[in-house]
């Protein structure tokens, strides 16, 4: 059991075509020794939970950088509690002010980073969330 | 405890939840296997598998969606297993395959599992065979594997489906690419992608020369033209892939197949175990002074192999699928 990768969904959704970001932070994962499954752009938050229980994923990334989040977010949570995926930690990250990601994080979302945010805390952040999730489920 | 979390796993399974499924295959990917296969086995052996293998670029990911689009609009439950590499420095991946199958992301009855290859070489990674049988026993009716697509040398593909289609396409080297070895040899059909190039019939032309100078015995490898991102050509491959499917049953060759494909397995996991032990003596016993061979001598004093003579190379019995023409005859 012991090493096997952490496995991450990183995710684009909406109609939101900006994905640097996304690619930088799924890059960093992966030199981080983990396993970052990417799924392309403009995905539906049901695309996205599907995804994320069929490669068996630890956490869910999902960027954006259009404005929607205070949409687009709280539908991936009610999908993850629908389809009994919320031991998966969702943490997200793009354009998002303060007060709104205090207001996502109060919902659910277990971490929120934004512009500026250091790569390395992004990979703490996975790695211990994402490490509890795996203890537990194993 | 591991009994529990394994019946619990099982009744996942049986209730037909795609997280049981999910939960297996990273079960099957640390090592935790054994139980679980030996449990559904008895289940294995429905599936129609389909190996998909080509160099980068050419298009796999984009087939293998038209090809579950395919078997979708003929009823069939489809898994999808595509391995990409991992680093050899930060054992990382960064899995990029599904990109090209969004389209089926929320359809119930395909399911996607990317794999990373974590060393394993040949195109596939460790435990994609525990995977191809987990779907198997899940109740997938095609489980579609798509290789890594780095080499000329992923031939582990045709070991382990039914089914091998190498794609190539136009415009990627001269003739002599398709005469070398390896990755030519296991193609059960040709697949020219991008058939919409400008080069396409010249790679057309360039396959049929290549096997108008062999005589097959047995299945002679079809050739199908396709161009992925629109759908053409793909009735006709899956009419290809249909009819190799047809002469496996009918010639019984599907039995030696699953014989080979069942070696194959039993041997990976064989020497799988050897070698972890292996590796346990490599520092010890391997001392600097000594010169290479009369260490591996001492190494493998610890398994009860004593010296003699060293072998052949391991090469698995030769079996030429097809042999030049006017070169045969002399013996038969």
């Amino acid at each position: 059991m012991a090493n096997r990768p952490l496995r991450i969904v990183v995710a684009k959704a909406g109609l939101d075509g900006h994905d640097r970001g996304a690619k930088v932070i799924a890059r960093a994962l992966r030199d981080a020794g983990m396993e970052v499954i990417y799924t392309g752009l403009f995905q539906t938050p049901e695309q996205i939970v599907q995804t994320a229980i069929q490669e068996d994923a630890d956490g869910i990334g999902l960027s954006i950088l259009s404005g929607a989040h205070m949409t687009l977010f709280p539908l991936v949570l009610d999908q993850l509690k629908a389809q009994d995926a919320a031991d998966i930690v969702f943490f997200g990250g793009g354009t998002i002010p303060p007060e709104d990601a205090d207001e996502l994080k109060k919902r659910g979302v277990k971490a929120v980073f934004t512009p500026g945010a250091p790569l390395q805390e992004i990979i703490d952040f996975v790695q211990a969330e994402c490490g509890k999730r795996r203890e537990l489920v194993g | 405890m591991a009994n529990l979390a394994l019946d619990a796993l099982l009744r996942e399974f049986d209730d037909k939840r795609p997280r049981g499924l999910a939960r297996a295959i990273s079960w099957a990917e640390s090592g935790r296997g054994a139980d679980l296969i030996a449990h559904l086995y008895p289940r294995i052996g429905r599936a129609m598998t389909i190996g998909l293998t080509g160099p980068p670029g050419v298009g796999k990911s984009t087939l293998s969606s038209a090809l579950v689009k395919k078997a979708r609009s003929l009823g069939k439950t489809v898994g999808v297993i595509s391995v990409d590499p991992s680093s050899p420095f930060s054992h990382g991946a960064l899995l990029g395959d599904r990109i090209r199958l969004t389209e089926h992301f929320v359809d119930p009855d395909v399911f996607i599992r990317s794999m990373a290859s974590r060393g394993h070489l040949g195109g596939l990674s460790g435990a994609t065979a525990d995977a191809v049988m987990l779907m198997d026993a899940f109740g997938l009716d095609v489980v579609l594997i798509e290789t890594v697509g780095v080499g000329q040398s992923e031939i582990e593909i045709a070991e382990l489906a039914q089914t091998t289609l190498v794609a190539l396409q136009p415009g990627s080297g001269d003739s002599i690419q398709v005469l070398k070895a390896g990755i030519m040899e296991i193609a059960d059909i040709f697949v020219v992608n991008k058939a919409d190039h400008p080069m396409a019939n010249q790679l057309r032309r360039e396959i049929r020369a290549m096997m108008e100078m062999l005589s097959f015995s047995g299945w002679v490898p079809e050739l199908a033209m396709t161009q992925a991102v629109t759908g053409d050509g793909i009735d006709d491959l899956w009419r290809a892939i249909d009819s190799h499917v047809v002469y496996l049953n009918e010639s019984g060759e599907i039995s030696r197949k699953r014989r080979e494909a069942f070696a194959h397995q039993v041997r990976q996991l064989a020497l799988g175990r050897l070698q972890a032990r292996l590796e346990r003596h490599l520092y010890d016993d391997t001392r600097i002074d000594l010169d290479p061979y009369a260490a591996a001598d001492e190494v493998l004093a610890h398994f009860g192999v004593y010296g003699g003579e060293e072998p052949e190379p391991a090469l698995a019995a030769a079996r030429p699928r097809a042999v030049v023409r006017g070169l045969t005859g002399h013996d038969g």
